[in-house]
């Protein structure tokens, strides 16, 4: 095979990241270099760097340390069936990369993920590595995501936490079912019993040792997760599930979905068709529903006999709509949990409410200043001088309110 | 920005030493404000000769929260000439309501609001977007950018540039002034040119490969790009020349993708295959005729589906030939995790009055009636559910080989469930805890309460009560396992 310049690998190693969704570079906490002297810093939010026109954030230089790998999971482009071009860099390259790219400002540090070669633990060896000299020798204090390879060793894996913001283990696929028909050499329960461990050991980490009373660093930006959707036939309901019970036994900080998107030399056994990137996004809504809005995974597509979400509207929408009765809500009384449940407020519309009511009665127009678009919200609220009326239980509410079907941009 | 001294109509006119003079405006507004001069009577100015202003009114004392002071300094950043009156009229507005600030719904609060969210987010792009370039090697070793903010953020901005390249021998250049960090010092100069910061760095080319090959063709979204990066910061972003190529060219990359045929498998995966996973040898379902072979034909139970949403099976702990055997009701979040039982908070309880009675817990065998965890997940946590009779019945059949391997001088039931799964009938534990039954076949079961009964106590006296109940029982337990 011909020799590969850095900036080659650079081109297939990007190349083949770019289906991982997660670029996030936050929860790390505060840290800076004004003692060491050295490089980087994260300051508990993320910062995204640039965006591609996919509209995906650049945060991290997100690489493979290599492509080659012994697995053959069918979505994934790297499976060793894949006819792509494979390529290997050198843990120097990757530092090299790495600090260069950070030095001059476009990135926010690493997400290092790797196919594995020969085995599980050669290769989490080589990606612990790359991160211990980053941290070491080149005293680097940016973010450090790495993609932990679930069979590699309980010591590899504590060694990665030591020197790593964030760990996370791909669940692949929603259903156990789909991992082995589309990930056949990929161990489900293998998959659980690595997060599990991980859970533990940050727990563990956050206690203060006995001896010097402070906390050791493991992984302070948590674990994460990422599963493919629309590669099997799990319905949305299944999906949301899956997510409601990897957020309560791992405590993951998230969880990312990822629309199956066509590769370059797909396998057979999947669908060749567009990514379904409205439905990916109205996945993240509904998460966001489970995380930040008090609603219950079950709730969210509870009377939907199809278990999908609905594309056109967003599920708080599509929730209200379903549960008029519950409606409308009098901004000056209702509690925080039931003001978060009217369409078209954020936490921090919500707050602002809880905030300015204390002083003042709100009127519809004060409503409209506090929210983003009061032509959602008015159906569904009363306030000083404002009742809808009839409108919250008019069949044709729906109509009036949902944005006007849009033809999606082509592919 | 700069004006002249004009005829005015207003009483005052404040002239300010620069864009950012936050400190001459307060001591301005402290006299003013004292002397109980109202707003539309002054007129606020950038530089230019300083008027007489009234000395602080003595004994007068003016008090707003630290709040408004934080966010009036970042406010003073912005690039809208009003932004000094509007600080004056919401100082002034403070005086006779205090919480002025919290009315969100107020104009004037929602003026202040959008011109500091304006400069954070002006201050956020530009610790996002600045583009260092190096010239010279070794000691001679410097990167500097070039950079046109909306709003005067350069010394907000700046320390954040200090915290994250302290090792670098920096400078950020404005149209409105420059930062240098020689990494110890920071230095505020002159106002800089484009021409003033080097045109190039060797870096991009490989940063400009990076952006291209990061994109994906099949999810083109320009307008969420745009949103986030919009056009004003492009013109000193080296990877942005790029877009309109990979725009233009997505929708052709995209449909060959899906147009093209699924193709051979690759030359070397046979050999992978052959190497990394060889066909299993198909085994055929043999009896276990050890704890360790039956835990690991359980760690594949599909005999209820409590296994879907539990991390694994936990299967019973302890020596093969245990004389004296404890069943619980099922693993908790800590034994789901772990996959041992009795590890959690009721494990810890079960550990000390086992410890109390003498029974060594390496020595004993412990089990639940119901091998995985099932749970309710709540957020990030997972509430305890209680399995039905179903899972029980399920699961007997794990219990009951358990058993037989084991074949235990005594059994203690912990808890209705376990004891509903060894007697297979109804039991009532708080009448007949203590009691020891014989089943059919031979088998000794001792009746006692779940440990995590006691951990479900509010009241500290009870429980210490019931614990103690619970010690007794185990007592009697080591007693008859003596006779």
């Amino acid at each position: 095979m011909a020799v590969l310049s850095t900036r080659e690998k650079l081109a297939i190693l990007s190349d083949a990241a770019k289906y991982d969704a997660s670029c996030a570079s936050s929860g790390a906490g505060g840290r800076d270099s004004l003692k060491s002297g050295g490089i980087g810093s994260t300051e508990g939010m993320g910062i995204c760097h640039s965006y591609a026109p996919d509209g995906r954030c650049i945060s991290l230089l997100k690489i493979l340390l290599t492509n080659f790998c012994i697995y053959d999971c069918s979505y994934c482009i790297n499976r060793s069936s894949s006819n792509v071009r494979r390529a290997r860099f050198t843990v120097d390259e990757v530092v090299r990369l790495t600090m260069d790219f950070y030095k001059r400002n476009y990135i926010e540090g690493l997400f290092l993920s790797s196919g594995v070669i020969r085995s599980p633990d050669e290769t989490m060896t080589e990606m612990v590595e790359v991160v211990r000299r980053l941290r070491l020798d080149e005293k680097f204090g940016g973010y450090i995501h790495l993609k932990t390879i679930p069979e590699a060793s309980a010591e590899l894996v504590e060694k990665a936490g030591l020197y790593a913001d964030r760990l996370s283990i791909n669940v692949e696929l929603p259903t156990d079912e789909g991992v082995k028909r589309l990930a056949p050499e990929k161990r489900p329960e293998t998959i659980r019993v690595s997060m599990a461990k991980l859970r533990s050991k940050i727990e563990e980490k956050a206690e203060p040792t006995l001896r010097t009373k402070t906390r050791e660093r493991f992984a302070p930006g948590g674990q994460s997760t990422q599963m493919i959707v629309g590669a099997d036939a799990t319905p949305d309901a299944g999906i949301l599930k899956t997510s409601a019970r990897l957020y309560g036994s791992y405590q993951l900080r998230r969880v990312y979905y990822s629309a199956f998107s066509p590769i370059p030399d797909a396998s057979s056994a999947l669908p060749l068709r567009k990514p379904p990137l409205m439905r990916e996004h109205r996945l993240y809504q509904a998460d966001w529903l489970m995380r930040f809005y008090g609603f219950d995974q079950s709730e969210i597509l509870d009377g939907q006999p199809d278990g999908m979400l609905d594309l056109e509207i967003d599920p708080k929408l599509a929730w209200a709509l379903r549960n008029r009765a519950s409606f409308p809500l009098d901004v000056n009384r209702a509690d925080k949990e039931m003001l978060l449940r009217i369409p078209g407020f954020g936490t921090r519309a919500v707050e602002r409410i809880i905030e300015t009511r204390r002083f003042k009665r709100l009127r519809l127009e004060d409503v409209g200043r506090l929210c983003q678009s009061i032509a959602k919200v008015r159906p569904f609220i009363v306030a000083d001088g404002w009742s809808p009326g009839a409108t919250t239980d008019a069949a044709r509410l729906r109509e009036t309110i949902a944005p006007k079907p849009r033809q999606l941009e082509l592919l | 920005m700069v004006s002249q001294p004009t005829l005015s109509l207003a009483a005052y006119a404040v002239q300010l030493a620069g864009p950012t003079d936050f400190d001459g405006w307060r001591d301005a507004a402290r006299k003013l404000a004292t002397n109980e001069v109202r707003p539309e009577d002054i007129e606020w100015h950038v530089g230019g000769a300083a008027t007489e202003l009234p000395a602080p009114t003595p004994g007068v004392e003016f008090r707003v929260s630290r709040d408004f002071i934080d966010r009036a300094a970042i406010v003073a950043c912005h690039s809208d000439s009003e932004r000094f009156a509007l600080l004056y009229r919401l100082l002034w507005r403070q005086r006779s309501a205090p919480h002025l600030l919290r009315i969100a719904s107020d104009p004037d609060v929602r003026r202040f609001e959008a011109m500091e969210k304006s400069v954070r987010r002006d201050e956020h792009k530009m610790h996002a977007f600045v583009r260092f370039r190096k010239i010279g090697d070794g000691v001679d070793e410097r990167f500097v950018a070039w950079f046109e903010p909306d709003h005067f953020i350069l010394e907000l901005a700046a320390p954040f540039f200090v915290r994250r390249f302290t090792g670098m021998h920096w400078a950020i250049l404005t149209p409105h002034g420059s930062a240098e960090w020689d990494r110890e010092r920071l230095a505020l100069g002159p106002a800089a040119s484009k021409e003033d910061a080097p045109d190039s760095d060797q870096s991009e080319e490989m940063w400009r490969t990076y952006f291209a090959s990061i994109f994906n063709p099949a999810r083109l979204k320009v307008k969420a790009m745009q949103s986030e990066m919009p056009k004003k910061y492009w013109r000193n972003l080296p990877e942005v020349s790029l877009i309109p190529g990979l725009v233009a060219g997505a929708d052709q990359a995209a449909r060959e993708m899906i147009a093209r045929m699924p193709t051979m498998p690759a030359p070397h995966h046979e050999a992978i295959q052959a190497r990394h996973w060889p066909a299993a040898e198909e085994q055929a379902a043999t009896e276990a005729q050890s704890i360790d072979a039956l835990r690991q034909q359980a760690s594949q139970c599909r005999r209820c589906p409590l296994w879907s949403e539990a991390t694994q099976t936990v299967f019973g702990e302890g020596p093969d030939d245990a004389e004296l055997v404890f069943v619980g009701e099922q693993p908790g979040d800590q034994e789901d995790l772990q996959g041992r039982p009795f590890v959690g908070p009721a494990g810890k309880i079960f550990d000390a009055v086992l410890g109390e009675a003498g029974i060594d817990r390496a020595a004993v065998y412990v089990t639940n009636a119901v091998k995985h965890f099932k749970f309710e997940p709540r957020g990030k946590r997972r509430i305890h559910s209680k399995p039905n009779a179903g899972e029980v019945q399920a699961c007997r059949w794990w219990l009951a080989q358990e058993l037989t391997l084991l074949k235990p001088k005594l059994v203690v039931a912990l808890g209705v469930t376990a004891a509903q799964s060894l007697l297979e009938a109804p039991v009532a534990i708080t009448r007949q805890r203590g009691q020891t039954i014989m089943r059919d076949d031979g088998l000794a079961v001792f009746l006692t309460i779940h440990p995590s009964y006691i951990l479900r106590i509010r009241d500290p006296q009870e429980a210490a009560t019931e614990c103690a109940r619970f010690a007794e029982d185990i007592r009697t337990v080591r007693e008859t396992m003596a006779a």
